[in-house]
């Protein structure tokens, strides 16, 4: 029975390690996460969200997105996924009309840099 | 925003007397610290093997005569230095010309109001931490303090200049080529002092005329359902200290919001003016600059949504 413990603990080990891994959303095709935070300098996203390692992001309107590439659900109704997340930042009024943030005018290839910028916060 | 270099003839004297003072200076360090040194290895030599207590004062003639070279030269550089101050001063004092344009700009906790003056009052306008002038002429300014005391300072235009509540200051600035000069206020006046920028736009006399014509229009209308909506929440609950000219919204505490979207910045120099920067701001101006007399009226998220689509049209 001992000897069953410490099995039991790396398989708790290894499938909170698998947990974790299908939670998290991997990464953006084609994004560049450099250029990306810059462009969320940029654009201004700190003046509602708390962004790490962006320069005066510590806006207090919406959530902080110190940990978002965890994050399983984003605007409270879509599945984090890489397309989920792009269409989220080029056009937040059409996925929740009327909602406080603003559609930026963005493109999908700047959505894109962003994203890949977001998810690597972890 | 550097005063080692200037971009008018107001500043151009100034710039200049500031590198030579500050050549003198570096110069005047660099010498009586070689001469110190000189003195100090020279009378450790001699005194070497010498018992101190036994040593006696000498008394030389040529030390004697280093002192009254040393005060002569001294008093020669330091007294070309203040003629040269004096000659700057007297330069800048008032403009070769008499300026064909005044403007009043109004120091406030914490943002410039600007008016533009004109004999015509029909163009006369109000705008705020963008001062637009035309290039290759001198402009007055005429400054007003609201609240506490500020100083205007335009480093590569025009020196510091207070803004005094109860008294009219008049100072002078002209732009020899077009561009974007930053300001700052320079007397610390309170939470956000720091967040007090001023912006001169210096344009040709024709690109600035037609500025002038382009604030002189009334605020753009709302077409679309939610820019209606928009503009009724801005006369409702931004109207009461903003103006936006042709609507209801009549406030004149803060700045005039018209041709919003013709300044580059928000919040005196605080944030670019983007619509995401827009939008945080209206929704906590305090996150973002604590102590702003904006206070946060705790809108839902579909009227910053309203308010911010309407204010992309004042442009």
């Amino acid at each position: 029975m001992l000897r069953v413990i410490p099995i039991a603990l790396i398989a708790c080990l290894v499938l909170a390690g698998c947990d974790r891994s299908s939670a998290t959303t991997g990464s953006v095709a084609g994004g560049d996460a450099e250029r990306g935070a810059t462009l969320i300098a940029m654009v201004g996203c700190g003046a509602c969200h708390t962004i790490p390692g962006v320069s005066g992001a510590r806006g207090r309107v919406g959530p902080p997105l110190v940990q978002i590439g965890n994050q399983a659900i984003i605007a409270g109704m879509l599945a984090n996924t890489p397309d989920n997340l792009v269409t989220w930042i080029r056009t937040p009024q059409s996925v929740v009309p009327g909602n406080a943030m603003p559609n930026m005018e963005l493109n999908d290839h700047d959505a894109r840099d962003i994203a890949a910028y977001l998810y690597s916060l972890r | 925003m550097s005063y080692l270099s200037g971009a008018g003839v107001k500043a151009d004297p100034v710039v200049a007397l500031t590198w030579g003072v500050l050549v003198i200076s570096i110069a005047v360090v660099i010498i009586v610290s070689i001469l110190l040194l000189a003195g100090i290895q020279r009378g450790r030599s001699r005194v070497a093997a010498v018992d101190i207590e036994l040593q006696q004062v000498e008394r030389r003639g040529n030390a004697l005569a280093l002192v009254y070279w040393g005060t002569a030269i001294s008093t020669v550089v330091l007294f070309g230095a203040l003629v040269w101050t004096v000659a700057v001063l007297a330069a800048i004092n008032a403009p070769h010309a008499k300026p064909m344009l005044t403007i009043e700009v109004t120091g406030l906790q914490w943002w410039w109001k600007v008016r533009y003056l004109s004999d015509d009052p029909s163009r006369t306008i109000t705008t705020a931490n963008e001062i637009h002038i035309p290039t290759g002429q001198p402009v007055r300014v005429r400054l007003i303090g609201a609240d506490v005391i500020h100083s205007f300072w335009i480093p590569a235009l025009t020196g510091k200049t207070d803004t005094i509540p109860g008294q009219t200051n008049v100072t002078w600035l002209e732009a020899q080529r077009p561009g974007v000069y930053r300001g700052q206020c320079t007397e610390y006046c309170g939470e956000q002092h720091a967040h007090m920028a001023a912006f001169v736009v210096a344009d040709t006399p024709d690109v600035f005329q037609t500025w002038w014509n382009d604030q002189l229009r009334p605020a753009a209308q709302p077409t679309t359902a939610q820019e209606v909506q928009g503009q009724v929440e801005v006369q409702f609950r931004c109207g009461a200290c903003h103006m936006v000219r042709g609507t209801d919204a009549g406030g004149s505490v803060a700045p005039d919001l018209t041709h919003l979207m013709s300044r580059k910045t928000i919040a005196a120099g605080t944030l670019d003016n983007t619509i995401a920067n827009l939008a945080g701001w209206i929704a906590n101006p305090q996150a973002i600059k604590p102590g702003t007399r904006m206070p946060v009226l705790n809108l839902s998220g579909q009227e910053v949504s309203d308010i911010t689509t309407y204010l992309q049209l004042l442009k």
